[in-house]
């Protein structure tokens, strides 16, 4: 683990809805420079996990923490801030504005007095166009980001988080239904991340994806971790086996 | 001519309120029916300062946006805790208590007998009283507020705006505040708003309550409705035909008291049709 950090980590958070603990008292930790590939059965807590550690729900009990600092709270307009950023499972792009404005309102400050007198305007479109060139986008900038066709869509969520140049990654089944050319770029972008050593949470049901990227895969079932290590160890593991054979 | 000069005048005036209110209900999503408000307090500004005070009408349009801008400041706060179907009402809300204020608080408004003697406007010795510079004024207060917006909606902020209608909590994620997104649009939605108000009192020299209700908020909405919502050109089109619609019919022979319902009719009508036609405009819901 040299020159690796944990730079978030979870103790004991759970969440529940009605009867269900979609997150059940779980630990977990994130390193810089690492991919962890986060896997387990549908239903089994990832994207809430996931939700928890990005602000979308509030956790019931437990606290996260981030850097030097302990959260029981966190609300979403801060993530951005303290250098976390998601993709969604369920493709949420604004649909109404175009491609390259999709990119723009990231790159852009947030303040209002910024938006209205459009700070840095050139610049920022320009940024953005050199994102939307890395995920493939480019000549579909214009385009209102409706018409795009599904693994556009995909592609343009992952430019949005590359956008921010945040530290923490969590992509929510980036890979999901895309062509195999649009997951080349997709892994490329993730091992490039890796690289400037950032710290990535990978959700994906493929398991050949998850072995060929990632540095530890956590497992999860009902909300608590099942086995968690190197990939070769967890994917031979019996239990796992079963747990995802149902 | 004097007629039309009329009728193009208070198509400015609509076209201010309409362009106004697009900004809140197109840009936010937000149902604000209260659009009345702000044109009642630019006319009360203008109408009280100009004849108790005998200040300059351009002064007094100043003080009726700072006035509007103070009031949609404390109701912004409030407005903001709700969405959706609650938010409409308690913009309906807010526009019902405020015509009480413009009728009851007699000292300031005199209620119910209104004020008037209201003065056109003034400015190095030049008055405004034939219609026509009036015209000519209104026309570039509507131009002023029109290319005013026009820079907003298309400017970054414009662009926030949007995000936060269609997903508030995206916007979240990548670091927008909506509430302080949608407060400062209010906040100079409403302000502009008030010139409409001021150049209505100084137009007809007598104002009173009855022009500030409730429905005037639900025809102000028909008229971006009608016209296109977020779309600020949009306005300018529905305050056209929603002013002159009315005017041509009374060119039709109609029995008097059919005709003294028409307007209510073709309002009924024409927000029957464009729900019909564009239903995403009226609920102000975009998909998530
Ligand atoms: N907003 C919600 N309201 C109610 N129940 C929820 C909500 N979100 C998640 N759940 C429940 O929590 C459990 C975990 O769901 P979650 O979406 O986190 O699973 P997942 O591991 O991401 O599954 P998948 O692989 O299918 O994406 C499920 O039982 C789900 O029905
Ligand atoms: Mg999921």
């Amino acid at each position: 683990m040299e020159n690796s950090n944990i730079t978030m980590q979870s103790e004991k958070i759970s969440k529940s809805f009605g009867g269900i603990k979609a997150v059940n008292n779980l630990d977990i930790k994130f390193y810089s420079g690492k991919i962890l590939g986060l896997v387990g059965p549908n239903g089994s807590g990832k994207t809430t996990l996931v939700n928890l550690l990005t602000g979308v729900y509030t956790i019931d009990s437990g606290k996260i923490k981030i850097g030097d600092s302990f959260f029981s709270k966190i609300l979403p307009n801060k993530i951005l801030f303290y250098g976390i950023t998601r993709t969604f499972q369920k493709i949420r792009l604004i649909e109404q504005i175009s491609v390259l404005e999709n990119i723009a309102m990231v790159v852009a400050k947030k303040d209002i007095i910024s938006a209205i007198f459009e700070n840095n305007k050139k610049f920022n479109l320009n940024k953005s166009k050199e994102i939307l060139k890395k995920v493939g986008l480019l000549e579909k900038q214009n385009e209102a980001a409706e018409n795009l066709s599904y693994g556009q869509r995909k592609l343009l969520e992952i430019g949005r988080v590359l956008a921010t140049n945040s530290e923490i990654y969590f992509f929510d089944e980036p890979f999901a239904g895309l062509s195999p050319k649009m997951r080349e770029i997709i892994s490329e972008i993730i091992l490039e991340l890796k690289d400037q050593g950032k710290t990535i949470i990978l959700i994906e049901h493929d398991m050949e994806i998850i072995k060929n990227l990632s540095d530890k895969i956590f497992v999860l079932a009902e909300g608590k971790k099942l086995k968690y290590g190197k990939p070769e160890e967890v994917l031979s593991d019996m239990e796992v086996k079963k747990a995802y054979l149902g | 001519m004097e007629y039309l000069i009329h009728i193009l005048i208070l198509i400015s005036i609509f076209s201010i309120l309409g362009i106004t209110l697009d900004l809140v209900v197109g840009y936010t999503g937000q149902l604000a029916i209260n659009q009345s408000v702000f044109y009642g307090i630019g006319a009360y500004s203008t109408a009280i300062l100009a004849t108790t005070f005998e200040i300059n009408f351009f002064w007094t349009i100043i003080f009726g946006i700072l006035l509007s801008a103070t009031v949609s400041f404390l109701v912004g706060i409030i407005l903001n805790r709700f969405s959706g179907d609650i938010y409409a009402l308690v913009s309906f809300g807010f526009a019902i208590i405020m015509h009480a204020v413009f009728l009851n608080w007699q000292t300031l408004t005199n209620g119910p007998l209104g004020i008037s003697g209201i003065g056109r406007p003034e400015i190095f010795g030049f008055v405004f009283s034939e219609n026509l510079f009036f015209l000519f004024l209104s026309i570039f207060f509507l131009f002023v507020v029109y290319f005013l917006c026009k820079i907003l909606v298309n400017s970054s902020f414009g662009r926030a705006l949007k995000v936060v209608r269609e997903d508030e909590l995206v916007s979240q994620i990548f670091g927008y505040k909506p509430v302080n997104y949608k407060l400062v649009i209010f906040i100079i939605s409403s302000s502009l708003a008030s010139i409409s108000g001021a150049l209505f009192a100084s137009y007809v020299s007598f104002i009173d309550p009855s022009s500030f209700i409730l429905l005037e908020s639900i025809f102000i909405l028909t008229i971006i409705i009608v016209g296109g919502i977020s779309n600020i050109r949009g306005a300018i089109l529905g305050a056209i035909i929603l002013i002159f619609l009315p005017e041509a019919i009374r060119f039709i022979d109609l029995p008097a008291d059919i005709a003294a319902q028409s307007r209510q009719i073709i309002y009924g009508i024409l927000l029957l049709v464009m729900m019909y036609f564009r239903p995403k405009g009226f609920l102000g819901k975009f998909r998530i």
